[in-house]
């Protein structure tokens, strides 16, 4: 649904994305994952046809962005949710999305049926005349998704959907965008929430400048980090840790405290193992968990060291 | 170019203004206030002197006072505008708007549109009323219509349009260097300049025949088409949003 090569953007000398390359598939949920000024939002304008690219090239939706004949159909195709969410204040629910339907030359009986049961599935039904000057931020928020999706567009950008909202209003939208996701829209989303990130999205990109990493959030974490097996035993001795590396081969076994801690790839297969190692060796075992590390761990690894070979 | 999307876009604008209480008020006082205060004026103060044959004189002011309708034409848009540009900028509502199947050149007419039509329409609803109150009160003195006159054509039909178009077009070049309404309308206000030069010369050395308002009219023209030229290069959206403050 959206393929991405080599894509560039320089702001004179400023680099601002560079040489990103990656794709989404039908019906996915892509998060964008980087710090302030990695060129998220950068990334989104460009592939919205909202600003031009310097170099490479990206497909969205069959539309080549950047294609003058194309620009008019991917915006057709796509809708968009700006971090700004820029909705007209004086005006009421209906009267914003009625402005944005007549732009996407919906006919009025679609459109009104779309601003209907959009409105009623956000919950905004009820406040539909009322000016949007007096709505909460999660309201708005909603409000303005509404206004991305009144025309079924085929790809959906959000770009910073939670920032600025409070706990409950955030998972309100989080709510909103899973869903989306069941019902198997291709979702672009921007964001520097990981635990957002880790909840609603099947991939994930992390991005500074340049693209560091692009998979699920699982495999980021066994990539970067590996699965563990923490056992808490009565006593740790050097023998124990010999044991369990016999029994596994030459894995990763650190000693920390009263804790072995074991790298493994299976854990459903591999914990057995360990435990029977142990109690044949003489250990007695107190307790064993299973240790995972989290998206923000790799999160904070590439993004300090810079890439995902460091 | 579609001209119905330009369209969906200036009747939003104007629905966005009719919630605008002090636009709204200039927009109906000023034409009212100088459709009716000139001919009271003259009715008032000027005819009853006494003295010299009204009709060798009064011309000279109607003319003068008519030429007002042309002045209100710059000035008028240039507020709708700023809000209708700058409004969208502080709101950071050009950023959705950019991303619908709406070209640039649509957009900037629909915003053009919005800004000319209620001046036009409110200036004309004032130049008639001139008109006709004039006519009222100096076809005794004249022993003639002194109304509808090649003149005025020249001013609503030709001088009038063109000059608020200069202002719109100005007022979105400067709309895209300032971050807010009233600065833009200040700014803007330097289109008045030229006007109130011509106003001067006209009580001095030039006449606002029909001839004369038609140079003034090709003079503004040019003008407009110079700041068309600029506001289109302004209004980009790649321009919009990442160079506009």
């Amino acid at each position: 649904m959206i393929q991405v090569e080599g894509l560039t953007k320089r702001f004179g000398d400023v680099l601002a994305v560079d040489h990103v390359s990656f794709d989404v598939k039908e019906g996915e949920v892509f998060g964008f994952l980087g710090p302030n000024g990695a060129g998220k939002t950068t990334t989104v304008r460009m592939l919205a046809g909202l600003i031009s690219k310097t170099e490479g090239r990206a497909e969205v939706a069959g539309c080549e962005v950047g294609k003058e004949a194309d620009a008019l159909r991917l915006r057709r195709q796509i809708g968009v949710l700006p971090e700004n969410l820029g909705l007209y204040e004086s005006s009421n629910a209906i009267q914003n999305l009625e402005y944005f339907g007549q732009l996407q030359r919906m006919d009025n009986v679609t459109l009104r049926r779309n601003i209907e049961r959009l409105l009623r599935v956000m919950d905004l039904w009820e406040k539909r005349d009322i000016p949007v000057e007096t709505f909460s931020k999660g309201m708005r928020q909603k409000l303005a998704i509404a206004r991305a999706l009144l025309h079924d567009p085929i790809v959906l950008f959000l770009d910073e959907p939670t920032a600025s909202l409070d706990p409950e209003a955030a998972k309100m939208v989080r709510d909103t965008i899973l869903g989306l996701r069941a019902e198997k829209r291709t979702i672009f989303l921007n964001t520097h929430n990981l635990d957002e990130a880790q909840r609603v999205c099947d991939r994930v990109g992390i991005l500074r400048t340049r693209l560091l990493t692009v998979g699920t959030p699982r495999e980021l974490e066994s990539k970067l980090f590996g699965r563990r097996t923490v056992v808490r035993l009565e006593r740790v001795t050097e023998q124990l840790a010999n044991a369990v590396r016999t029994r596994l081969g030459s894995r990763r076994v650190e000693i920390r405290g009263n804790e072995l801690s074991v790298e493994v790839e299976d854990p459903d297969r591999e914990n057995p193992e360990i435990a029977d190692a142990l109690t044949t060796a003489g250990g007695r075992i107190l307790g064993l968990s299973q240790s995972e590390a989290s998206l923000e761990d790799v999160y904070l690894k590439l993004v300090q060291e810079g890439g995902p070979g460091a | 170019m579609r001209l119905s999307q330009a369209w969906t876009v200036a009747r939003h604008d104007m629905q966005l203004l009719r919630q605008r209480r002090g636009i709204l008020v200039g927009l109906v006082a000023f034409p009212v206030g100088i459709g009716v205060g000139f001919p009271a004026l003259i009715q008032f103060l000027l005819l009853p002197r006494g003295g010299p044959d009204p009709a060798t004189w009064a011309p000279m002011f109607i003319d003068a006072f008519a030429f007002w309708f042309v002045i209100g034409a710059a000035s008028l848009p240039t507020s709708i505008a700023s809000y209708s540009i700058v409004g969208e900028k502080v709101s950071k509502s050009l950023e959705p708007l950019l991303a619908t199947p709406t070209t640039d050149g649509e957009i900037l007419l629909g915003k053009t549109l919005a800004a000319l039509v209620p001046t036009l329409l409110a200036m004309s609803v004032g130049a008639t009323l001139f008109q006709v109150l004039i006519d009222l009160e100096t076809v005794g003195p004249f022993g003639y219509l002194y109304y509808p006159n090649w003149q005025m054509a020249v001013e609503l039909f030709i001088a009038m349009p063109l000059v608020a178009l200069t202002a719109v077009e100005a007022s979105v070049v400067i709309s895209s260097r300032v971050t807010d309404t009233r600065s833009a309308q200040q700014y803007a206000g330097v289109i008045l300049v030229p006007m109130i030069f011509v106003y001067v010369a006209a009580e001095i050395v030039l006449t606002l025949t029909a001839i004369n308002l038609l140079y003034i009219s090709a003079a503004f023209g040019l003008l407009a088409l110079l700041l068309f030229w600029v506001s289109v290069n302004a209004f980009r959206r790649e321009e919009i949003l990442t160079r506009w403050k």
